[in-house]
């Protein structure tokens, strides 16, 4: 059987996807990309290929996008925008707009039916509203990252974090920790944070519906709430948001 | 072919140190303002200061904000650290108020090297502002009198005029080149030709070379030479001003296969098209003041010259997309970006991107993947 491998090493997480020739999903794994985000998806690759009593030789092609990609031997490189515009626009069609909040970069990605690129704004080179910013913030609060969202949502009240800056916003988050405020409202503040950074972006683009959330940050409830009341508008989220641009590597090399 | 114009500008410090010794005068521009003519009238040779590279912006950060356009960061290091030959030659500075950053920064700058600075209007079709424009421009003549110890005549204001009205023609027509699809030049030859010949000290001699440069190229077109292919992305290139050192952007389209057909900005194309009636019997001095007030930089207000300029270039070098480059903390060029923004995606309904970057190489990966995705969105 021939098999078609997506690669999306990102800065945080390296994402696999297998498709097979109509571009169904086969299998996906994911991992911390650490140093080598080219050895961790090569891994990856392997394992994947391994449970399903596959080789390299029944790989078809392998596209790879992501920060790393041009440290992996693929057979073609597209950029993550063009991969997540058509991941997403698979698994669902109707996909107008696409925000994708990744590890240190976040997009807002507008298409057309089908998951053409017509336009797309990104962040710019600094960690605000972005998975980094989470993950500083939650450090400095010495909660899970996985726990951000749940415990965000329980808030009663939505602190305010106005700094940008990581650095800044991490002090913020001190000061507030020192005057007593409730975990839950500092973190729904943060997730607030990130999400109206967001959120301004899709003024760069326009806001067509529907949106459809995707990155390793559309995992966390707490940002997904926020952004979704930000924007005045439901938002989807595929059961599996991180590996979305993977999904759309492996579809360019079905040549899908 | 090229190759000629590598070594420009090493070569021409060796022969501006040799005319110093001889006791010709070299005077320092800025900025496309201002008026080169006069320099050349006076016998002067004109040099292109404007700092490009990163390499002294350290040196300026100690008396300049860090929050500042890296293209002022780079002019004044090189000025304060006295590590550009060009600056070092010059004998008189000419400045312009083309931003508030440039205005503040010629201050600092005057403490180094006689520095004069002309009042740029901001309404370039008020009657007033050329009123001002041409008491500016008798300022500028009567500056250069007094430090090159020359008198300017008519004469040779008019004869300077011929010279650049013709230097100009020859660029445009080296730009022009480009409309052919497949075009004939990339980009990072558009941009090295361009800036090396500024630096160039004789003034027809840039044009000889040029000329001939424009001819081999038109030979070998006809033998089929071509740069990329049909199905090229033709870019066009505009915002702030590009040089080597700061071409990071240009080289990123091109690297992801793409091809920068032209380049908008003021070391480009945007001044190339405003000629002095040669004919005109008028006062010579309002005769620049009017040419040099046409310029479409985002400093007038409003600047809607510009889009004009710009939606022409789109359509003569077929162009697939529009690539904004500006620096940052350039208030004028980020804010018209918007404007500019609209015209070509509303208007035209060509793919657009903006991107806002300094000197620095610490955003190349993040800068090329808005080109690939811009790349990838044109050829889809």
């Amino acid at each position: 059987m021939t098999v078609y491998v997506g690669v999306d090493i990102g800065s945080l997480t390296t994402k696999v996807v297998l498709v097979n020739k109509e571009g169904q999903q086969l299998g996906r794994a994911t991992a911390r990309t650490g140093y080598s985000g080219k050895d961790v998806a090569q891994r990856l690759t392997e394992e994947l290929l391994e449970e399903r009593s596959l080789t390299a030789g029944d790989v078809g092609a392998t596209v790879a996008t992501g920060y790393g990609r041009v440290t992996f031997p693929a057979d073609r490189e597209v950029s993550e925008i063009t991969c997540q515009a058509k991941g997403v626009a698979h698994l669902f069609p109707q996909v107008a707009t696409v925000i994708d909040i990744g590890g240190q970069d976040s997009k807002v990605i507008r298409v057309l039916p089908g998951g053409k690129v017509i336009d797309f704004a990104m962040n710019d080179k600094c960690a605000a509203g972005t998975g980094r910013f989470l993950e500083v913030m939650a450090g400095a609060l010495e909660v899970d990252l996985d726990q951000v969202g749940p415990l965000a949502i329980k808030a009663n009240k939505v602190c305010a974090i106005s700094s940008f800056c990581t650095v800044f916003a991490e002090s913020e988050v001190i000061s507030h920790v020192s005057r007593g405020t409730p975990k839950e409202e500092i973190l729904a503040g943060i997730c607030d944070a990130v999400a109206s950074r967001v959120a301004n972006m899709t003024e760069r683009t326009g806001l067509e519906l529907p949106v459809v959330f995707t990155g390793g940050v559309a995992k966390n409830q707490g940002v997904a709430a926020a952004l979704s009341r930000h924007l005045g508008t439901e938002l989807m989220i595929p059961a599996d948001p991180q590996v979305t641009a993977a999904l759309g590597a492996a579809l360019c090399a079905a040549g899908l | 072919m090229l190759k000629d114009f590598d070594t420009i500008r090493e070569q021409n410090m060796i022969t501006l140190k040799e005319l110093k010794e001889k006791g010709t005068k070299v005077v320092g521009f800025y900025c496309t303002y201002g008026p080169q003519e006069l320099a050349v009238a006076a016998g002067a040779v004109c040099v292109g200061l404007c700092g490009t590279k990163e390499d002294p912006i350290p040196a300026a950060e100690k008396d300049l904000p860090r929050n500042l356009c890296p293209l002022i960061k780079s002019s004044y290091g090189f000025a304060v650290s006295d590590t550009c030959p060009f600056f070092h030659f010059s004998d008189l500075i000419i400045g312009e108020t083309t931003c508030d950053g440039k205005k503040k920064m010629f201050e600092l700058m005057a403490k180094i090297k006689p520095t004069h600075v002309m009042q740029l209007p901001q309404f370039p079709k008020e009657e007033a502002s050329l009123a001002l424009m041409y008491e500016e421009m008798k300022r500028v003549k009567a500056e250069m009198e007094k430090h090159l110890g020359v008198t300017i005549t008519d004469e040779a204001i008019g004869e300077a005029i011929a010279i650049l009205n013709e230097e100009r023609r020859t660029m445009k027509e080296f730009f022009d080149l480009n409309q052919a699809k497949p075009a004939l030049i990339t980009g990072m030859d558009l941009l090295k030709i361009s800036w090396q010949l500024g630096f160039h000290a004789n003034r027809r001699e840039r044009t000889v070379l040029l000329r001939r440069l424009i001819d081999e190229l038109k030979a070998k077109a006809a033998e089929g030479y071509h740069v990329g292919n049909e199905s090229t992305p033709r870019i066009l290139l505009t915002g702030t001003p590009t040089g080597l050192g700061s071409e990071k952007v240009i080289r990123l389209v091109e690297e992801c296969g793409g091809l920068v057909v032209s380049i908008e900005n003021c070391t480009g194309y945007k001044t190339l098209n405003q000629y002095i009636d040669e004919t005109d019997t008028r006062d010579k001095l309002l005769l620049l003041a009017e040419r040099y007030l046409k310029i479409p930089c985002s400093v007038m207000s409003p600047n809607t010259d510009r889009l004009e300029l710009l939606e022409r270039m789109i359509n003569e070098f077929q162009v697939d997309g529009v690539i904004d480059l500006t620096w940052q903390a350039c208030h004028t060029y980020n804010i018209e970006s918007a404007t500019v923004g609209e015209m070509v995606k509303e208007k035209l309904g060509k793919p657009f991107l903006h991107l806002e970057t300094d000197y620095s190489q610490s955003d190349v990966e993040t800068l090329r993947v808005r080109i690939n995705a811009f790349l990838e969105m044109i050829q889809e």
